[in-house]
């Protein structure tokens, strides 16, 4: 059965439409590609999943559950964990503070709890703090864990805003081009932890992404979006040599 | 530019020489020390202001009588100097040991007991400091009333990072709250009548009129929140500012609390140890609030709302509970101010004392417990020892404020968190023998 589905979603903004007809079925493990031209609706679909938007039409299940229309920390805490295409840290707080407040949907202290400093407060801080600093470790920030987000470099910081996804403990993991602005080496770096992420915790991945050397090293299934329509959809060989595909988007990278 | 550097690194140098023998006296021998001064101050206090022509003891350092009367000046530096830095000078170094150790073994207990013992002790200190006169004693209280103030404003100003005018409307409505429940319970009034209760009851009973205050300012704060908070911008410094006003012209117009004429006849219920130990508590809870994750929370809606969201954060509530619990605290630290004055009229919380204790948030540093405190203690004594300027004191302090926004634009001890632990510990390495 489908962890994550979507069916026949539509949205738009004012007279346009932005996203049309979007279907999308993602299983336990998988790792699912969005390519696509700039500005072909494919954040939009993130934000639609997630909540930020709430579609005109169709359904979104998670689960088995239809989250169509919940809020954003609603879904979240129904396990979706996500990343930001323009980085969204919180600019003065440190590292361990990002992945612990990502914990929040496990804390039950309630605020009475946190006024009073009780033990259960106590308790479930440090189990965040445990849980926080294992992620921490996992993405290799054990040694910045105490710094303030802005004075790091810009691959720690990505991998600071996967470490906060993840302490969601998502069932499925989006990533909203994780390897924007990043060197060679970074992007090694990033393949290598999405690996082993997805080895480790077992994640169902949706990846946004423009470098193909990155789609198709990682995932199993793409989908081509061009202005809001998926006009491909199968195995990354397949897309690769889709005339469509190549034609809207591949295409011209080969005359450039 | 290049000399300005110099002069700061120089000046910076001369500091940490100066300051060099007090590193190693923790928390406890600055309140031994502070607390050693007022009692010299207390025993020969009097007998050394008349040895060096003055005619009182000073009543705030010096401040005041220096700029009444300039030709005192070097008594007063004098009596300063003898009465206050030289002991407590020497107290701070030669103490030292003694308070580490101290301070070693209380630790070894649950923090609380420390926690405690250091409160009691500032405590002392300032009772004996504020028994002098009964000018110092109504400063104090009003100097801690403000600190409660400035604290719960950083909550929604610095932390949430929203900004919020309607402190004086909150403060206003705990203070006619808790004024009409002791006012109308334990005092014979013209407005309320015969005291329905003996007065010997009204000291238990005043935590819980300061905790009606406390409510009733939450209620205010709820209306706010929900129209302003759906979405985020300027909406809520409107809104804030609006409540703030028409808090103040519904009070006005309610002739049963005494419309403009004001109410008067609170009990004496606000005394020095009450409205400390108000004080502290205050301290503690949004000390402990805001280093929480669900405080923290409110530093995240700041930063990056839909960020928040996305992990999960349940920002409506955050900040409906952040704002209420700051509505909470001024509404408390409202129905002290009432019972310190003995009275409280409408026109007392209008634009001037938002400005007030804004100038005490900016000034002393956003998001930060540690720089409430010092704002609001450091305006307070600023606005008290400029007193004698008249008008021109209203000209100095904004001064002072550009001052600082311009050099350090987010306040003093801004974006630093307060932890208790690490204040209360000892200032120097166990010894090697055990």
């Amino acid at each position: 059965m489908a962890l994550l589905t979507v069916e026949n979603m539509t949205h738009s903004f004012g007279g346009l439409t932005a996203v049309r007809n979007y279907d999308l079925s993602i299983s336990p493990g998988q790792i699912v590609g969005l390519i696509g031209p700039n500005g072909a609706g494919k954040t939009t679909i993130f934000n639609l999943i997630t909540g930020i938007y709430a579609p005109d039409q169709g359904r979104v299940v998670l689960n088995g559950e239809d989250i169509t229309g919940l809020r954003p920390h609603e879904i979240a805490s129904r396990g979706l964990g996500r990343t930001f295409q323009d980085l969204r840290l919180w600019r003065h707080m440190t590292v361990l503070e990002h992945v612990m407040l990502a914990r929040y949907s496990r804390l039950d202290y309630g605020m009475w709890g946190a006024f009073w400093g009780t033990p259960r407060r106590w308790r479930q801080e440090a189990a965040a703090e445990k849980k926080a600093r294992e992620l921490i470790a996992m993405l290799g920030l054990s040694h910045l864990a105490d710094q303030v987000v802005i004075n790091l470099p810009y691959g720690a910081q990505r991998r600071v805003e996967m470490a906060r996804a993840l302490a969601l403990e998502p069932k499925v993991l989006f990533l909203d081009e994780p390897t924007v602005g990043m060197t060679p080496e970074e992007l090694d770096q990033i393949i290598a932890i999405i690996k082993r992420v997805h080895r480790e915790l077992g994640l169902a991945i949706f990846i946004i992404e423009h470098r193909l050397k990155f789609v198709m090293e990682l995932c199993q299934r793409l989908q081509c979006l061009v202005f809001g329509e998926v006009i491909a959809r199968g195995t990354p060989e397949e897309i690769q040599n889709d005339p469509k595909v190549i034609e809207a988007y591949l295409g011209e990278e080969k005359v450039a | 530019m290049a000399a300005l550097h110099h002069a700061k690194a120089g000046f910076k140098g001369f500091m940490r020489k100066a300051w060099s023998p007090f590193a190693a006296t923790p928390a406890l021998g600055w309140l031994l020390s502070a607390l050693a001064a007022v009692l010299l101050e207390k025993w020969l206090g009097l007998a050394l202001a008349h040895a060096l022509g003055l005619p009182k003891i000073p009543m705030l350092f010096g401040f005041i009588i220096a700029l009444k009367k300039p030709f005192l000046i070097p008594g007063t530096l004098a009596f300063v100097f003898i009465i206050y830095l030289l002991p407590m000078a020497l107290v701070a170094r030669f103490s030292a040991p003694l308070a580490n150790r101290a301070s070693r073994a209380l630790l070894k207990a649950p923090l609380a007991v420390s926690a405690l013992v250091h409160l009691a002790l500032l405590y002392a200190a300032l009772h004996v400091w504020a028994e002098v006169s009964d000018y110092r004693d109504i400063t104090l209280r009003l100097t801690m009333i403000a600190v409660m103030l400035t604290l719960s404003l950083n909550v929604i100003n610095g932390y949430m990072g929203e900004f919020s005018c309607s402190h004086p409307g909150f403060m206003a409505l705990g203070a006619y709250a808790a004024s009409v429940f002791t006012v109308g319970l334990f005092a014979s009034d013209r407005l309320f009548g015969a005291a329905l209760l003996p007065p010997q009851l009204a000291p238990f009973l005043f935590p819980l009129a300061l905790a009606l205050g406390g409510l009733v300012a939450s209620l205010g704060a709820l209306l706010i929140a929900v129209p302003s908070f759906r979405t985020r911008g300027d909406y809520l410094a409107i809104i804030s500012l609006a409540f703030t006003f028409i808090v103040k012209s519904l009070i006005e117009n309610l002739e049963w609390v005494g419309g403009p004429r004001g109410l008067s006849s609170q009990p004496d219920l606000a005394s020095l140890p009450m409205v400390f130990a108000v004080c502290a508590l205050c301290v503690w809870v949004i000390n402990n609030f805001v280093t929480s994750i669900l405080g923290k929370a409110t530093n995240a809606v700041r930063d990056d709302e839909t960020a928040a969201e996305a992990m999960s954060i349940n920002t409506r509530r955050t900040k409906m509970a952040a704002f209420m619990f700051s509505a909470f605290w001024a509404g408390v630290a409202g129905g002290l101010f009432a019972h310190v004055l003995r009275y409280v009229n409408p026109a007392t919380f209008g634009i001037q004392k938002l400005a007030e204790v804004l100038a005490m948030v900016y000034f002393g540093g956003l998001n930060s417990v540690l720089g409430s405190v010092v704002g609001a203690v450091g305006i307070s004594i600023l606005g008290e020892a400029l007193r004698p300027l008249e008008i021109f004191k209203w000209i100095l302090i904004p001064l002072l404020l550009i001052l600082v926004m311009i050099f350090r634009p987010t306040g003093l001890i801004a974006f630093r968190e307060f932890n208790l632990r690490r204040v209360l510990s000892p200032k120097e390495p166990p010894q090697g023998r055990s």
